[in-house]
């Protein structure tokens, strides 16, 4: 059983080239937006706009400038499924295409999905989307076919600053809290890891080095499992039934009750 | 939270739109007809069965319509089984604590139960000349068994569509958990307006008609109670319904949809022959756009 395997994404060294979309695009043979006819989102260098069915990576560009532009800086980040440890889309997905890996990765199988979409409502990070092509779920597999012949997947593979590193997770943690450690040492006090522990889903199998708040990034502060809400909502509708029930049996028996002392008066 | 008022705000909207709204609307009916129907036969006078019988031939078409629904909606519709079915193995699939999955079986064995009920009304009215499907409809000890195990299922399928919203991680839906509590209750009132209307539409005169529209009247006070108690669960999240969204539900929903439909059930003289008639198609409709504002206004976000 080979270990965790999984992403590292040191975001302060992304310089937003997009060639790890482009490997991603080419290896997956994902389509092009709209046949190829994108027009340009107006938001900044994100043309890709997010996260979907045939986006399976995408590098957010945040600006934060001052009003006059004299000051500020760029964040950039190259975003993609977390492989939770917890995964909320494979825990709700009601015919078994979500499956996890061998290398603790999470993979939705193509040929079983049915595009119900639960999957996409219960991800918190708002990483699965339909592929119109197949009209099923899709996301990052983590280059699961790359993988099982030990080959590296192909957006970490491609990227030239080494933003996004692939490798066992017991490694990659050590090569994260190396660099934020270094990052404190040099000034930089605002570098933490995203979604490195087990406090997060059970750990993030794809984690990130970020230097402000996760919502500045898009990352939800505090992302949870759908189940939390399952057993506090259910009891709720047994209670709301019960009392449905009650108020028919109230009003049917009642009546009943009535009409047959009205009948048997003489 | 950077003007974010839960972590549910990330997550991305699954396009639900007017066929999942529909299937819930549908699916209310079926459910809480049965429930209403095996109240009747239960708890009800003998005089009352044609109004159960009527409460037994809403939920086959309802819940029919119901999986045609679902299935469309699908990406992969030809692949609507692989619900039930695990497609590699050819195995039940069943995962108790997803609701989608538990609701698929549930709306099988609902639509089993619907049928059989379907045809025992049918015969038991004397409109099909099938005698023998008589022993499943009550008074018989079979017939009270399935009118029993049918209402469980039928308020089941009412009810776990909002706790399957609640099992997500969209704003609104998981941010409250009252929505299964809501659409049951709201199924049983839209359920009592629809036997009321098709009731009045044959111009019946049971008595069974009135303790209906009483039990009604009931059941939107507790709606009412239990969409406000949501509102407050929502806390900051509320703000998502800030919009022409929360419009509707104010007015479409509470408004004509509760209040009215609560005030004509009180004063029964406003109206005149058209009060129970006018109160029943409000509270449909009402119904009817509570789900469409659960479902739309959450994707919005």
């Amino acid at each position: 059983m080979p270990e965790p395997m999984g992403f590292y994404t040191d975001t302060t060294v992304c310089i937003g080239c997009k060639a790890c979309e482009v490997a991603c695009k080419e290896w997956n043979q994902l389509p092009s937006t709209n046949g190829g006819v994108n027009t340009l989102s107006g938001d900044s260098y994100d043309n890709t706009r997010k996260l979907d069915g045939i986006h399976w990576r995408h590098v957010k560009f945040i600006e934060q400038f001052t009003e006059s532009r004299k000051d500020g800086r760029w964040l950039l980040m190259s975003d993609v499924c977390k492989h939770c440890v917890h995964a909320a889309c494979l825990e709700v997905c009601p015919t078994g295409a979500i499956t996890r890996t061998e290398f603790d990765t999470v993979v939705i199988q193509s040929d079983a999905c049915n595009g119900c979409r639960d999957c996409i409502s219960a991800c918190p990070f708002g990483v699965i989307d339909i592929n119109p092509a197949s009209g099923v779920a899709q996301k990052c597999t983590l280059c699961y076919d790359r993988l099982q012949v030990g080959m590296e997947p192909a957006c970490s593979k491609a990227c030239p600053t080494d933003s996004i590193q692939f490798g066992t997770i017991r490694e990659l943690r050590e090569t994260a809290n190396q660099r934020v450690a270094k990052l404190h040492e040099t000034g930089e006090k605002r570098a933490y890891l995203y979604g490195a522990d087990e406090k997060m889903l059970g750990g993030l199998n794809s984690f990130y080095l970020l230097v402000d708040k996760p919502e500045v990034y898009g990352l939800p502060p505090d992302p949870k499992m759908p189940s939390r809400n399952l057993a506090s909502s259910s009891w709720f509708s047994v209670l709301g039934a019960v009392l449905v029930g009650l108020m028919g049996m109230i009003n049917f028996r009642n009546r009943g009750a009535v009409r047959s002392e009205e009948e048997t008066q003489p | 939270m950077n003007g974010v008022p839960s972590s549910t705000f990330f997550s991305a909207s699954p396009d639900w739109g007017w066929l999942i709204t529909l299937y819930f609307f549908f699916g209310g009916l079926a459910g809480g007809s049965y429930f209403l129907a095996s109240l009747i036969d239960l708890f009800g006078r003998p005089e009352d069965r044609p109004l159960s019988h009527l409460g037994y031939y809403i939920p086959f078409p309802c819940i029919t319509i119901s999986g045609l629904l679902l299935t469309v909606d699908l990406g992969r519709p030809e692949r609507f089984w692989h619900m039930l079915i695990e497609s590699n193995t050819y195995r039940p699939m069943f995962k108790y604590w997803s609701p989608m999955s538990i609701g698929s079986w549930a709306v099988m064995i609902f639509g089993i139960f619907a049928f059989v009920s379907f045809l025992g009304a049918l015969a038991d009215a004397e409109r099909i000349p099938w005698s023998a499907w008589r022993k499943v409809h009550p008074p018989s000890l079979l017939g009270r068994c399935i009118a029993v195990m049918g209402g469980i299922f039928g308020f089941y399928v009412a009810g776990y569509t909002g706790v399957l919203l609640a099992v997500t991680n969209r704003p609104i839906w998981s941010d409250t958990p009252l929505l299964g509590m809501l659409f049951i209750v709201s199924a049983a009132s839209t359920s009592a307006a629809l036997m009321i209307l098709l009731a009045q539409k044959s111009r019946w005169t049971m008595p069974g008609i009135l303790d209906l529209h009483r039990m009604d009247a009931w059941v939107i006070a507790l709606e009412f109670i239990v969409l406000i108690a949501l509102m407050i669960s929502l806390g900051p999240v509320f703000r998502a319904w800030l919009n022409a969204w929360g419009l509707l539900l104010l007015f479409g929903v509470i408004v004509v949809g509760m209040l009215v439909p609560l005030a004509l059930s009180w004063r029964t003289q406003w109206l005149g022959d058209w009060n129970m008639k006018t109160t029943a198609v409000l509270v449909l409709l009402g119904g009817f756009l509570l789900r469409l504002v659960i479902v739309f206004s959450a994707q919005g976000v």
